[in-house]
């Protein structure tokens, strides 16, 4: 990126933080806090990411169930969903993340608004809860008839010896028209969200991808999306644009997704990739063994959301598509450049910092720039060394002690099915033409330079940043939102977005903008202080005469 | 329809659990905690569950919730967390400086049998607490019971580590309220104040879960009761706890503990609830109820007389935490309302069952425990519609989809602000639950009024 921001004391900053660390503390959290810096052919300085919680120190992270329930698998709403273990992990994975699912008919299956657990209790704990997973099922299979049935482990489940596995197994030879399948999600795997990913990836590939050769959507330029979740309705908005531009959606991994989707998503001709942390397994997988290319697109921003249509049209070659594609573009981005200008005539110049958990943090500095705001500071909480410097380091990631245990499981190409939509040579000539497969250049080599890019930021951290460097917005999640906004600094949740959206494709970036442009220009923060607050010594002088 | 795969007809259940009316132990033990000055809650397990509580406090409060965790890996959960603990301790004292960090447990930690006791006598003895400074815990294992017993087993523990009896009572009155708002523990120390009575509440998340704004984060806000009045209510004169289910076990242990006299009245919700809290106060510490307390009472009633046309007879269904729902069916009863469910999914126990469904009169249908869900609770009110629903946010579902008005109470409440603020507790608590309800009937009334039946003076 061209654009140079001087953060003028970054280095000096980075020391105060760690100076309050204990001395092994500190020399971990240098590598997690990085001072950016751009050089030749997009290289970025070494970060260290996907390493252990430090204890105590107030982490924004979450578990591998949330990675994997809660985001993966919750968004599909035909699978019914059941959490093995207490009470807590269903009730709280229930609803609260903003998957939207829209069934096409007042009939058709919609298990989004259930949340269905085993609620173990101490006699499972101790004598073994598979009996009562299994008599859920059947509990579950006479109410609802479902197709399909994911079981979620948590915490307990792993150590007492339960196997959601061999449970599974069982149901679906007491059941042989369901599939029925077990995802080892145990909160303590890995050492955030992100072993979710990967558990869930591994099981709706090896469960799920690949059953169904038959079931079909109209429509000539079929692909998928992967990592899209549709919250607040993003997915509504890509497919209206694909849809307009003469695409065809065949499955979104997992925004309102179906169970006859996921199973038939093998027969289209690309994946695309929106959010790369949580499903970039799957992609490379179904590369691997169907032959469909993927390569990744953003859909957040106006301008992001032009050069991911143009690259998808490209990628079919079709004049027509690539003509209605620049016709739609060109169609939008009449109102977006109108809302645009005016909003940024009132952000231009203000700062933000982002930390947003695996992908977004990226995505979002594009629709804030449009809008001229710089970032001062980024990070994810979970995300990867790829994710921050670029899939080119992906050889020398060393996967550690905490993450081992995560399955990575080994792809062949399909006897039968595997059909690579673009033969060696044709892949070639488009990468040597600039087309770019199975990339993704992460983070970092987009954001300003000497900018601090901050992996798994805490509590302290967030705190020190406001005090130094008062950013104007803060985009971070539920739990840094008040702590960010007693201080009177707006911020925008962007894992929620506050209950609003959609904040992609064309229509999200109006809505964005508008939102942030409310955020820092609304009164409400200008009452922050009493009036009697900011000139005490009146309060003495004055007299009643 | 948003709950469009729920029959009509009940088929009972006895290991699903379908839309809980319940959550875990632990976000009950981190709200109590939150209700001692400069404390930090701490969660002894996997860092998600941590995530989730605080979000779970933050949705509802719409405010920050503070709290840390011992982030287990794998293997910790497999060799015991007792290092996370202690590094845990290093790091919170170093950078967050809490008087007291209080621990509770998870599932996890609960089943690897982590022994917090000698974790924390051995930090005491690496001197890894610093003086002045305390680490206590509650037992709160996610399979047992709910977020109301997490709630209970942290109340349980302030009067195990601190509530202390020198031999010397003080002149004051202990009050334990059960899992309730800030609110409401305003509202009840507005009472003692009022009635001019030396009192000690604990917890008390007022000033810390409904702090002002004003410019500044505040790590520990300025409620919360300290420390030294929690030890002092172990020379109290008298105890009265709120609550059964929230505050049993504390309040038997304070009796045992320290020879506390206690008592456990119920949350003094509505009119006769208020009533007996009040007297109980009164005869305890030998004062007279003043005017301004008999005024509020008098306030409530009047309206209530004034307007019983519009509630006389409605039928009320009712979900949420066994205290309040107690307090709730009581106060419909006096407002002449008819109870017909009552559900919790927090096994409240056979004496809770027995005494709610005396309360509620003997056609009302009352559940509690695992099956006691809101799938349930759906079907009992296709089964018989209710005029109106007492529930927390996940009630919203069915009251949409069957057209039926919704009081949020209880927890959580995700979608509406206000139970932050205005109480339901007391007097005041009660006249602002009528004009909810008032509102309610009579927002209906006009919604379906024919034009000519339609009424400007209701």
């Amino acid at each position: 990126m061209a654009e140079v921001y001087e953060l003028p004391d970054t280095a000096e900053f980075k020391a105060e933080i760690l100076e309050r660390y204990p001395p092994k503390l500190a020399k971990k959290r240098a590598k997690q806090i990085i001072i950016n810096k751009i050089e030749n052919d997009d290289d970025v300085p070494e970060i260290l990411a996907n390493t252990r919680t430090i204890p105590g120190i107030i982490t924004m992270r979450g578990c591998a169930y949330a990675g994997c329930k809660g985001v993966v698998l919750g968004p599909t709403r035909d699978i019914l969903q059941i959490t093995h273990g207490p009470i807590g992990c269903g009730f709280y994975s229930w609803l609260t993340r903003r998957n939207q699912t829209k069934p096409t008919t007042e009939s058709d299956v919609n298990y989004m608004t259930y949340a269905m657990s085993t609620d173990l209790q101490e006699e499972e704990i101790i004598f073994g809860g598979e009996k009562k997973l299994r008599a859920a099922i059947d509990e579950a299979v006479a109410l609802f008839h479902p197709r399909a049935i994911g079981i979620f482990a948590t915490c307990p489940v792993g150590l007492i010896g339960d196997d959601v596995h061999a449970v599974a197994r069982a149901m679906e030879e007491k059941y042989p028209d369901i599939n029925i399948f077990g995802f080892s999600c145990e909160g303590y795997k890995g050492v955030s969200q992100s072993a979710g990913h990967h558990v869930a990836n591994n099981k709706v590939f090896t469960d799920v991808v690949g059953l169904n050769d038959t079931f079909s959507k109209p429509g000539k330029f079929k692909f998928n999306i992967l990592g899209e979740y549709n919250i607040g309705g993003d997915a509504f908005e890509i497919e209206r644009i694909v849809a307009d531009c003469g695409l065809s959606l065949h499955s979104t991994f997992s925004g309102n997704s179906t169970y006859d989707e996921f199973s038939s998503a093998h027969t289209v001709d690309l994946n695309v990739v929106m959010c790369h942390r949580s499903i970039n397994y799957l992609a490379e997988m179904m590369e691997k063994k169907y032959g469909i290319p993927w390569f990744k697109v953003n859909f957040v921003g106006a301008e992001a959301t032009s050069k991911s249509l143009r690259k998808i049209a490209q990628f079919y070659e079709d004049a027509d598509l690539l003509k209605k594609t620049e016709e739609v573009i060109e169609r939008e981005l009449v109102e977006v450049e109108k809302v645009r200008l005016d909003v940024k005539s009132r952000c231009e110049g203000k700062t933000a910092v982002l930390y947003v958990g695996g992908s977004r943090a990226h995505h979002y500095q594009e629709l804030l720039r449009e809008i001229g705001i710089t970032i001062l500071s980024a990070g994810y909480e979970f995300a990867h060394r790829d994710d921050y410097e670029g899939r080119k380091v992906m050889p020398s990631i060393i996967v550690d002690a905490d993450s081992r245990n995560i399955e990575e499981l080994k792809v062949e190409a399909d006897a039968v099915r595997y059909k690579p939509r673009l033969s060696e040579e044709k892949k070639a000539s488009m990468e040597a033409d600039g087309f770019a497969f199975s990339d993704y250049n992460g983070l970092m080599t987009e954001m300003p330079e000497s900018s601090l890019v901050i992996d798994d930021c805490n509590h302290y951290e967030l705190e020190e940043l406001l005090d130094r460097y008062h950013p104007d917005l803060v985009c971070a999640g539920i739990k840094e939102k008040y702590v960010v906004q007693k201080r009177g600094i707006p911020m925008k949740q962007l894992h929620s977005y506050d209950y609003m959206g959609p904040f992609a494709g064309y229509k999200g970036a109006i809505n964005f903008y508008k939102e942030i442009d409310r955020l820092l220009n609304c009164s409400a923060f200008k009452f922050t202080k009493a009036p009697w607050d900011e000139s005490p010594e009146l309060s003495a002088t004055y007299a009643f005469n | 329809m948003l709950l469009r795969h729920t029959p009509k007809e009940v088929v009972e259940r006895s290991a699903l659990t379908i839309n809980p009316a319940k959550t875990c132990q632990p976000v009950g033990a981190m709200y109590a905690a939150l209700g001692i000055h400069k404390c930090l809650p701490h969660s002894h397990g996997s860092q998600g569950c941590c995530a989730y509580h605080r979000s779970a406090l933050t949705r509802h409060y719409a405010e920050p919730i503070m709290a840390s965790t011992s982030s287990f890996t794998e293997g910790a959960s497999v060799f015991g967390g007792q290092s996370n603990m202690l590094e845990s301790i290093n790091n919170i004292f170093a950078l967050y400086d809490p008087d007291i960090i209080a621990v509770n447990t998870t599932c996890l930690s609960e089943v690897i049998g982590d022994d917090l006791n000698q974790i924390i006598n051995r930090a005491i003895a690496d001197n890894k607490i610093p003086k002045g400074k305390t680490v206590m815990y509650a037992s709160t294992p996610s399979f047992k019971g709910s977020h109301v017993t997490g709630y209970a087993n942290m109340l349980t523990a302030m009067v195990q580590n601190f509530a202390t009896n020198t031999g010397k009572k003080n002149k004051s009155i202990t009050l334990l309220p059960s899992f309730v708002e800030p609110s409401d523990m305003s509202e009840i120390k507005h009472i003692a104040a009022e009635m001019g009575i030396d009192y000690i509440m604990y917890p008390d998340t007022s000033g810390v879960v409904n702090a002002p704004m004003d410019g500044k984060f505040h790590m520990y806000p300025k409620g919360g009761t300290p420390r030294e009045k929690i030890i002092a209510s172990g020379d109290s004169r008298y105890a009265l706890a709120l609550g059964r289910v929230g505050t049993f076990q504390a309040a038997q242990l304070l009796d045992s503990k320290c020879k506390v006299k206690t008592e456990i009245l119920d949350l003094p919700i509505g009119i006769s609830a208020t009533d007996a809290f009040i007297d109980k106060l009164r005869t305890t510490s030998g004062v007279t109820v003043p005017e301004s307390i008999t005024v509020e009472r008098g306030q409530l009633v009047d309206v209530l007389c004034d307007k019983a046309q519009y509630v006389y007879g409605k039928k009320i269904s009712l979900m949420g935490d066994p205290d309040i729902l107690f307090g709730l069916v009581q106060f419909c009863k006096d407002a002449g309302m008819e109870v017909i469910h009552v559900i919790t999914g927090t096994p409240a126990g056979a004496k809770w069952d027995r005494r709610i469904k005396e309360l509620a009169g003997p056609n009302a249908i009352v559940k509690s425990g695992a099956q006691a869900d809101l799938f349930y609770f759906h079907q009992l009110l296709q089964n018989t519609k209710p005029d109106l629903i007492f529930g927390n946010t996940y009630c919203k579902y069915i009251a949409r989809d069957m057209d039926i008005p919704l009081i949020r109470t209880g927890f959580p409440i995700y979608d509406r602000i206000g139970h932050s603020y205005f109480p339901i507790t007391g007097y005041r608590g009660g006249l602002h639950l009528l004009v909810k309800i008032l509102d309610v009937f009579m927002d209906r009334q006009d919604r379906d009024a024919s034009e000519e039946k339609f009424e400007l003076v209701m």
